[in-house]
């Protein structure tokens, strides 16, 4: 079994666009949405849920006013400034670290385990997807993608499904982490504008950090031709594969809107046409 | 004055808005600073070629044990549940409290040795707290830089998240308290809902919501919204990359009565002028306009 994860530094280089039309031309696999904190791969599948499962980031403090005698060491103990002069806690700065509640000499602060998100294992035209939805405003979403992947793989093991297909999230912290880590292969997409390259090359470092192989796709590819030629070079010089250069197309938006991949959107166009080069090439790499 | 400049989904145009906005904000006001607090992927230093005269690393707090004075205390009646209950009667289990305490198992004795590990730590000093022997103290552990310059006449602070750093609020944290003192503070959040964003916009006057007319700009707004209310911070609209499918973001502001602050126009040239690092509004000044209701709501404000 084999892990696919896409990713991309920067947001919005269409990445979940491209994990949607990969995934509508893979078989036998498992996806999962690990962009927890604003998933939007579902708005393509249109999800059927069949289990729901509460995920549970860590605890949260919480004082008894009537056992508390205000003897102000919380406060003084408290490093994340969660707790107010009156004695009430702040649950969007708490951290969970129970500090607190282990110094609190008259034991007034209970210490217990919240939920803060579900995730949810669902069937689509494509297969099972699992993905999650986080409270709002809640914290350690890289508990829950590491959480849901390990689900997915449990799944694929029992479904003899022979890979997993990873969205991943902005940026190159926690969830991003959780989202690589395992993975045999990452494709970061990236875009021709100086942002992009930059965002791109900072995730880049992070996977040779953790030793997992990765490659290019770049979207929008003509919108710079400079800057996509820089790419290439760059690439070719550091010996990563770009796997894919998919053109500037409103494509991306009107399957969005129609809730397709853009292969089924429009089968024969030329985006379908680069997307599906794009997979060959992937499929090859992972035998 | 605080400003940020924030959206769910990433690649809305945050940074666009962001230094646009403050670049003409230089021009009417003194004292105009640009924070960068999307510490993870920082791009506004591409747009304003700032020249950094001060550069600070960030440390997290971590703890460091000393083995000479690490008495193994374990076997504790701390289980981490916080039920009491007497744990360990009968197995000889070498263990300490430190651990125990530890809810980001940054700590674990194996072997009846303590074991640190840095990286999952949250610097929050429990373990150093709950040690009977005295044999804990703190050292740092880098989690990234906070440079700071002036670029296109104005003060400009980002934080540069370390290469393999899993957590960002604290760099967050110390990059809005480089900028502080400034008079007016325009500050470009990370994407996303969770730590990050809620670091980034705690304590601001006002929040510009960006966001593009497609689904997934449209749902992940929904999210962002959600937090915004949270907090119970004030917020408007941005439409970025506005045209034919604008009623999406429209249908939604109406029903939930938030107003749509301005428009800026889907437009090849603004997106090139955009891959090539340049402020639009020096590349293409007929789009100031797209930026004035901005600078009013912060005119305003002040």
């Amino acid at each position: 079994m084999k892990e696919l994860v896409i990713i991309s530094g920067k947001g919005g280089t269409g990445k979940t666009s491209i994990t949607a039309a990969m995934a509508n031309l893979a078989k036998n696999k498992v996806m999962v949405d690990c962009d927890v904190d604003a998933a939007d791969l579902h708005l393509i599948l249109n999800p059927q849920i069949q289990k729901t499962t509460d995920f549970y980031a860590g605890k949260s403090a919480q004082i008894n006013p009537e056992i508390c005698v205000k003897c102000g060491r919380c406060v003084e103990v408290c490093r994340f400034g969660a707790i107010s002069k009156d004695f009430a806690v702040d649950e969007i700065s708490c951290e969970g670290c129970g500090t607190c509640f282990y110094q609190c000499p008259s034991n007034a602060i209970k210490f217990e385990q919240v939920k803060s998100g579900e995730w949810f294992e669902s069937d689509t035209r494509f297969g099972k997807l699992i993905h999650a939805r986080l409270g709002i405003a809640e914290e350690n979403s890289g508990k829950l993608v590491s959480e849901i992947k390990n689900y997915a793989r449990l799944v694929a093991k029992q479904n003899n499904n022979d890979l997993i297909i990873v969205d991943g999230s902005p940026g190159i912290g926690c969830p991003v982490i959780a989202s690589i880590s395992g993975a045999h292969l990452v494709v970061i997409v990236t875009e021709p504008t100086l942002s992009g390259l930059h965002d791109a090359l900072r995730v880049l470092k992070l996977t040779q950090h953790f030793k997992i192989p990765a490659s290019i796709c770049i979207n929008k590819y003509d919108l710079n031709l400079e800057l996509t030629k820089k790419m290439e070079d760059f690439c070719m010089d550091k010996g990563i594969e770009i796997v894919g250069k998919i053109p500037y197309d409103k494509i991306f938006t009107q399957a969005m809107i129609k809730e397709q991949t853009i292969i089924e959107y429009e089968p024969d166009s030329e985006v379908s046409a680069r997307i599906k080069e794009m997979w060959n090439i992937i499929s090859f790499n992972r035998k | 004055m605080k400003i940020a400049v924030a959206s769910g989904k990433g690649g809305t145009g945050k940074s666009t808005v962001s230094t646009n906005l403050a670049y003409l904000l230089s021009k009417a006001y003194k004292d105009v600073c640009l924070i960068d607090c999307d510490v993870e992927e920082p791009n506004c230093h591409i747009f304003l070629k700032p020249n950094f005269n001060k550069s600070n690393p960030v440390y997290v707090p971590v703890p460091q044990v000393d083995t000479e004075k690490c008495i193994q205390c374990g076997m504790s009646l701390i289980p981490k549940d916080g039920q009491s209950s007497i744990i360990g009667d009968t197995l000889p289990l070498r263990s300490g409290k430190c651990a125990e305490v530890c809810q980001y198992n940054a700590l674990a004795f194996v072997k009846g040795k303590v074991i640190v590990f840095p990286e999952l730590c949250h610097g929050c000093g429990s373990c150093g707290l709950i040690c009977p022997s005295d044999a804990i103290s703190e050292t740092g552990r880098e989690v990234g830089v906070v440079e700071s310059g002036l670029g296109q006449g104005f003060d400009f602070v980002h934080g540069k998240s370390r290469i393999g750093e899993a957590m960002s609020p604290p760099l967050i944290k110390a990059a809005k308290q480089a900028g502080q003192n400034h008079n007016i503070q325009i500050l470009d959040c990370p994407p996303g809902t969770s730590c990050p964003v809620i670091m980034a916009v705690k304590g601001v006057d006002y929040v510009f919501m960006v966001t593009e007319p497609t689904p997934f700009g449209l749902y992940d707004l929904k999210l962002a919204v959600d937090v915004m209310r949270k907090l119970g911070l004030p917020f408007g609209i941005v439409i970025n990359r506005s045209g034919e499918n604008d009623n999406l973001i429209e249908d939604y502001a109406k029903a939930e009565n938030i107003e749509i602050l301005t428009k800026i126009p889907d437009n090849r040239k603004i997106a090139e002028c955009y891959s090539r690092g340049e402020l639009v509004l020096k590349a293409l000044p007929e789009y100031k306009s797209a930026f004035e209701p901005l600078v009013n709501i912060v005119r305003g404000l002040l």
